[in-house]
């Protein structure tokens, strides 16, 4: 799997969205709240095998903002 | 999220002299009054009937403020449309006691995530620690709203890398997983968050009984609202934080004073015992009598200001709490901006409950 595919999979998991939704899906709206975004965190650290900050975790605000926060993390979505 | 708050969130939180930060919080304030009266109207119509006229308003003192009851007896909101809300906070459960309603939009909520990040950091640092929740799992099991404790525990949850619950259902300490969450966190450092009530009832006094003994020196706590039942029982907070080193090691506690109607502007109280006022918030003393400023040391009434609601007209409230305003830039503790001690609740105000919904 590349890192795109495992990236879509933590989302596609944890919100039951389909591919083509991914790039819509933003903090605080539909399924995406607090108590997801925590899970979703943990799942993309497991995934990637990185540890992400609290301030990268309270910018990683939407499905395309995480794509920039993991390549600070030396993760080329 | 405003341009004032953008840019205090880029300061560091008690980094302002009072004068320069009115400076900045001033303007801020009043525009978001102007903001909530265009926005808002029954807000629009309080203001009217109060005479105000922001024209002739030149210091954050002078700003009108509302009753926190209010939010009990009316939905405020200055989202244009129902579909808008993400979420309503609601504080409620103090048997006999109403429910608060606060509607957050996505910005707002946003907001509050950011700045309770930044001001916490300033206390506890930004890295992300295990957390242990001295409270049980089901109080983040999704429902119509959000209690403010399980807001309380969310917010916080944005510093834990791994979240364990203390407590089972019943309220009885679940031994075994914390036992294994002392083991995983190695002596620490470690975070332990919980409400006060909760901490004290179902942590402490648990601890107490127990013939184990568990080491949480190297434990960060965090701890806020429900601590006015604690008074009811007569705990004065020496007696807390004496308690908690006795029974468990614990020696870095950080209490903190907030409300629903203010999530994310949280006072936090320094080692010096003084609850701060940060860049986003701004705190007064007033007489009951006349709603005139106390001076320094004069019980009163506590103001809270924050630069946050934008969702619902709730940046100047009236509390029931009682405080003494201390001082400006004068705490030993170095952080800049007003301090205040919270001494009670007002005798005359309905008890209520913040955050600690538990009634027990």
């Amino acid at each position: 799997m590349t890192h795109l595919e495992q990236y879509n999979q933590v989302f596609m998991k944890l919100f039951g969205v389909a591919e083509e939704d991914l790039p819509a899906l933003i903090y605080l709206r539909g399924n995406w709240d607090s108590l997801q975004h925590i899970e979703m965190i943990t799942m993309m650290e497991d995934t990637f095998n990185i540890s992400i900050n609290s301030t990268d975790v309270i910018l990683f605000n939407s499905y395309e903002k995480g794509k920039e926060i993991l390549r600070k993390y030396g993760v080329e979505v | 999220m405003t341009k004032d708050v953008a840019q205090l969130l880029e300061i560091p939180p008690f980094s302002l002299p009072q004068a320069a930060k009115e400076a900045l919080f001033f303007p801020a304030a009043l525009e978001l009054t102007r903001y909530h009266s265009v926005h808002c109207e029954p807000y629009a119509n309080i203001l009217r009937a109060l005479e105000f006229d922001p024209e002739a308003t030149h210091r954050t003192r002078e700003l009108p403020f509302l009753p926190s009851g209010l939010f009990k007896a009316m939905r405020l909101s200055s989202v244009p449309s129902e579909q808008e809300y993400a979420r309503s906070l609601t504080s409620s459960g103090t048997t006999g006691s109403q429910t608060v309603h606060v509607e957050l939009d996505r910005e707002t909520a946003a907001d509050q995530q950011r700045a309770l990040a930044h001001i916490a950091a300033d206390f506890i640092g930004a890295a992300r620690l295990p957390m242990l929740i001295l409270d049980q799992p089901s109080i983040l099991a999704h429902g119509s709203g959000l209690s403010a404790r399980a807001a309380g525990i969310l917010g916080f949850s944005l510093f834990a890398r791994r979240r364990v619950f203390a407590l089972r259902e019943d309220f009885t300490l679940d031994l075994p997983a914390i036992r294994m969450f002392l083991e995983q966190a190695n002596g620490g450092p470690f975070l332990l968050f919980g409400f006060t009530f909760m901490v004290w009832k179902y942590f402490c006094q648990a601890l107490r009984k127990s013939p184990e003994h568990l080491d949480f020196s190297g434990g960060i706590l965090i701890h806020g609202g429900g601590w006015k039942k604690l008074l009811d029982q007569a705990v004065p907070p020496e007696e807390f934080r004496r308690a908690l080193n006795e029974c468990c090691g614990l020696h870095r506690i950080y209490n903190y004073y907030g409300m629903a109607e203010q999530a994310g502007s949280v006072f936090f109280q320094c080692g010096a015992g003084r609850f701060h006022a940060s860049e986003l918030s701004e705190v007064f003393v007033r007489r009951a009598e006349d709603f005139s400023l106390c001076e320094p040391g004069e019980p009163g009434i506590l103001q809270v200001l924050s630069l946050l609601p934008r969702s619902y007209p709730g940046h100047s409230i009236l509390t029931e709490d009682e405080g003494v305003f201390l001082g400006a830039d004068d705490c030993p503790c170095g952080r800049l901006g007003k301090s205040f001690w919270v001494t009670g609740r007002l005798r005359q105000a309905q008890p209520r409950g913040c955050s600690d919904v538990y009634a027990g």
